[in-house]
């Protein structure tokens, strides 16, 4: 495969045929009732990974949480943790812990308490708990805060708080329920770089839930993006977003064009669709299609450029009047209405504080892309 | 012990104790009620036993009868007994909501620092003894009492009014004791309520008086039926209220149950008087459960 | 919010308190009266509350309230809190519908009919009527309240605790008894301080399901009133009116506290 993105990874377990997985969940089928919150689902995770499980509410991403830490029992297939099945494990016997999204933390303990509440369990000696909460409170920064109760504490605080407790026990995999979700905008910012950050430094395997993509993609080795209790596509962000495996996926993450066409022409270096709106899309696909058979091309907005003429080359391009443009700042968004109706979405990169070319509502403007700009979908 | 165990085992102690000391009680009863009075302990026949074999429980559950419900049919006593409870019921529960509602209400329109303290006054009696509430009137109403001397020397009256051993004194009686049960549904109802949306009937163009009636009274209405239930359903069976300030003739079949078991020692015509006021009871009990269980779920959602 | 404080509203909250607070304090500033006759008053005097203490019966029947209030208000706690939990967490069993009309029906039952219905099965079990049967009368029906206050509190419990304490190694039960019970503990509390005052008050139940021996203080009471009206009553309600009042204030006191400290620290944490 090409590589995607800009970001070169040299930890990738799983493009390693030899990689054995830590967590492998294998056919998991979950019922309440009637309804199929998890359906049929495979997947592996890798030691050391930061995997996140991505999708909208109500698609399973939950659930199959739930699953691994032992709070819900699969009606079919079976989670092994380093090849050992989990099957009728209970959590309090499960060598996981979670991060809950509310925190759940003991509102009656301190939180030094909080956090020494698992080693206690496990009857550990008191002057080795005393140890370990204090070391896990200067991980988090939080040794200041050792004796104050959790309502004493702000958002951010407490979601610290929780993360030392979920890690006190040194748990092999740290489950974290949509970690960031009840933080405002500019401490989840910080607070995602924190967290990937120490999984790296503590070489543990987090696997996060999450509805946020931006939340995924900053963090995560690899995202699952789920719907209707399947997994859509397992993937690094920059596979996700560059080389979605499906409309549904292309859809989901970030916003992007569809063109739907039909083949005219294809061999393994390029394939070119008729749109139904009268124009010749041409683009590398790295395979040969059927002729007369339905593509659909994929094409984020950054990839469109924007010009008052016609490009030179003439191909992959297409006219339209501006429709409605946003200026945000670092960038500009433009949707183009085509002759044909439809709104085309572009943005454009400000790169100089005076734009090269100024543009306004109604003008007549030209959409071009590249041939290897959008990505082809089968429908 | 596994899971199951644990589980059947923490349903089965609060089950098998409600069953035994509250269901089958009521099984009791109503065979009871079907049993001839004797003179003896207990003072009913027949007495099953376990020890008795097929054949001697076959004969004697041949001499249970309807008798007893005859016999309440017969004697208009009992009749009128139950008219009068639930006449007496009835007033009670409406002049508790008339004095209620606006108290309830006036609570919830409270400033906001004052209304935890106004609830902690309307529970404060319902802590204290029943019995010692309805005793305080017998003081105040008496001919000689508070309430004539306050009277007479105001000049309002010359001769003391008769109040005690009336159905009015039992209509105070019930009132006043159960108007937190009254009270403290309607706060609940009113005070949840949005100010805004009577803010919003009066832009739209109702007066005070209009938007109470169009928005704070329906969405009240709720509060109202429990609250109603609650003061209606024990005043029905209502038996130390009647005795203590009611007069001879002041019939409620609280009192007549009591009477019946322990000054006549009839059993049997006692739980036939039971099983009939449980029969009465039934329809309010359940449009009460049926509203609880609403609120209930709108809470939980 | 105040400018619906209206002069009605106000009238009316005033008359209603009235209504519901001036026959208990004529009840008890009577109680300090020196005449024999409860409603003329002859000056001031503690004369009644002397009676009162020289009075075995009185005292005798308090002692059987007390300790019938006491066990029947814990055991009430205890199968109550289960109920409880029962309603709230098993979602699904056998049965479920008539066990919730059962917790609830209780709570709107005539005395009368519990009390009979109670005493037929004390005959039917050949058990003789003591202090023993009225603490069972007294469980049943006040653990239906007890459950009720629990399941409030109960409800809104947030259940990832109780998960949280199961993800660090705690067992089901180890899970409840550690964290659940503390965190519901005011309504525990609540429930067992109803419970208790329910059995302090009850007449018409004891009534029925108490034999020679065990006269509770209400049956002594409600035998004397109907002998007619004594100051040395007024006294002993007003003790009884004392202590209740205070245990509540006390309770509730303690309970605004804590959530004044609670709210001012959430402030601070807010702010900081």
């Amino acid at each position: 495969m090409r590589s995607l993105g800009n970001i070169r990874r040299s930890f990738a377990p799983w493009s390693d045929a030899n990689a054995k997985a830590m967590i492998s969940i294998r056919n998991v089928t979950k019922r309440f009732g009637d309804f199929t919150a998890v359906d049929n689902l495979s997947l592996d995770i890798y030691e050391r990974e930061f995997f996140a499980l991505l999708g909208a509410s109500g698609c399973g991403k939950s659930t199959l949480l739930r699953m691994l830490a032992g709070f819900e029992t699969p009606n079919e297939g079976a989670i092994l943790l380093d090849g050992v099945d989990l099957t009728g494990v209970p959590p309090y016997r499960r060598p996981l812990n979670m991060m809950f999204q509310s925190y759940a933390l003991f509102p009656h303990m301190t939180v030094a308490d909080n956090v020494g509440f698992g080693l206690k369990q496990e009857k550990m000696a008191k002057p080795a708990i005393a140890e370990r909460v204090a070391q896990m409170l200067k991980l988090v920064k939080m040794s200041e805060f050792a004796g104050r109760k959790p309502h004493q504490l702000s958002g951010g605080q407490r979601q610290r708080v929780a993360l030392a407790r979920a890690l006190a026990k040194q748990p092999k995999v740290l489950l974290l329920d949509e970690p960031l979700g009840a933080l405002d905008k500019k401490l989840r910012e910080e607070t995602q770089f924190e967290l990937t950050d120490l999984q790296y430094d503590l070489g543990l395997t987090f696997v996060v839930v999450t509805h946020d993509q931006e939340e995924a993609m900053t963090m995560a080795d690899r995202i699952a993006v789920m719907d209707a209790g399947q997994i859509r596509q397992v993937a690094t962000p920059a596979e996700v977003y560059e080389a979605p495996n499906s409309r549904f996926v292309a859809d989901f993450i970030g916003s992007i064009n569809l063109f739907d066409g039909e083949v005219t022409r294809s061999d393994a270096a390029l394939t070119e669709l008729q749109s139904p709106e009268g124009f010749a899309l041409r683009m590398v696909d790295g395979q040969s299609r059927g002729i007369g058979s339905d593509l659909t091309l994929g094409l984020r907005p950054e990839k469109i450029a924007v010009t008052h003429t016609k490009p030179n080359s003439g191909v992959n391009a297409v006219e339209g009047e501006v429709w409605d443009l946003a200026y945000l700042g670092d960038m500009s968004i433009f949707h183009v209405k085509l002759d044909s109706g439809k709104i085309i979405k572009a943005s454009v990169v400000n790169a100089s504080r005076s734009g090269s070319e100024v543009f306004t509502y109604h003008d007549r403007v030209w959409l071009s892309f590249a041939e290897d700009a959008g990505v082809v979908l089968e429908r | 012990m596994g899971a199951a165990a644990r589980r059947w085992l923490l349903i089965a102690i609060p089950y098998l104790w409600l069953l035994i000391f509250f269901l089958v009680p009521f099984f009791l009863v109503f065979k009871i009620s079907f049993s001839q009075t004797n003179i003896a302990i207990p003072p009913y026949l027949p007495v099953f036993e376990w020890t008795d074999g097929f054949a001697v429980w076959m004969e004697k559950l041949r001499q249970l009868s309807l008798d007893n419900y005859l016999w309440l049919t017969e004697d208009p006593l009992y009749f009128n007994a139950y008219l009068s409870s639930l006449k007496i019921a009835f007033v009670s529960t409406a002049l508790a909501l008339a004095i209620g509602y606006p108290l309830a209400y006036g609570m919830a329109r409270a400033p906001a620092h004052w209304r935890p303290l106004l609830v902690m006054l309307v529970i404060l009696p319902f802590w204290t003894s029943f019995l010692i509430r309805v005793y305080a009137w017998i003081g105040i109403l008496r001919r000689e009492g508070l309430l004539n001397q306050f009277l007479q020397w105001l000049g309002v009256i010359d001769q003391p009014l008769t109040i005690i051993n009336t159905d009015i004194a039992v209509y105070i009686g019930i009132v006043y004791s159960y108007l937190p049960f009254m009270v403290l549904p309607l706060y609940a109802a009113l005070e949840r309520m949005d100010e805004s949306l009577i803010e919003a009937a009066q832009d739209l163009g109702c007066t005070r008086l209009a938007a109470f009636w169009k928005i704070t009274f329906p969405l009240s209405l709720p509060g109202i039926v429990a609250g109603c239930m609650l003061v209606f359903i024990p005043a029905v069976g209502e038996f130390v209220i009647p005795d203590l300030l009611g007069g001879s003739d002041t019939l409620m079949i609280g009192r007549t149950l009591w009477v019946e078991f322990f000054s006549n020692r009839d059993w049997p015509v006692a739980s036939a008087v039971a099983t009939l006021l449980l029969l009465i009871l039934v329809v309010p009990i359940v449009i009460f459960q049926y509203y609880q269980a609403r609120t209930r779920e709108a809470e939980t959602r | 919010m105040n400018r619906h404080w209206s002069g009605f509203n106000i009238v009316s909250v005033v008359v209603g308190f009235a209504f519901l607070y001036i026959p208990i304090l004529l009840l008890i500033i009577y109680s300090f009266n020196e005449s024999r006759l409860v409603t003329v008053w002859a000056g001031f005097s503690t004369r009644w509350y002397g009676e009162m203490l020289r009075n075995q019966a009185l005292l005798d029947a308090a002692w059987v309230t007390l300790r019938v209030a006491l066990v029947s208000a814990t055991a009430a706690t205890l199968l109550g809190t289960l109920a409880a939990v029962v309603l709230v967490r098993v979602t699904r069993f056998r049965g479920r519908l008539l066990f919730s009309g059962m917790v609830f029906a209780p709570l709107v039952m005539p005395e009368v009919i519990t009390g009979l219905s109670l005493l037929l099965l004390f005959i039917a079990m050949n058990l003789d009527r003591t202090i023993f049967t009225v603490m069972l009368a007294h469980t049943t029906f006040s653990m239906c309240f007890v459950a009720v206050v629990v399941q409030s509190r109960l409800v809104t419990f947030d259940r990832s605790l109780e998960e949280a304490a199961q993800d660090l190694g705690c067992t089901p039960l180890k899970a409840f008894l550690t964290v659940t019970l503390p965190v519901i503990a005011p309504a525990v509390i609540a429930g067992w301080m109803l419970a208790f005052t329910l059995s302090l008050d009850d007449l018409v139940i004891a009534s029925f399901t108490s034999g020679s021996g065990a006269t509770t203080l209400p049956m002594r009471i409600y035998s004397q009133v109907r002998l007619g009206v004594t100051p040395e009553i007024n006294a002993v309600c007003t003790v009884l009116i004392a202590l209740v009042t205070t245990a509540v204030i006390i309770a509730s006191v303690i309970n605004k506290r804590s959530m004044v400290q609670r709210e001012r620290a959430e402030q601070l944490a807010r702010a900081g």
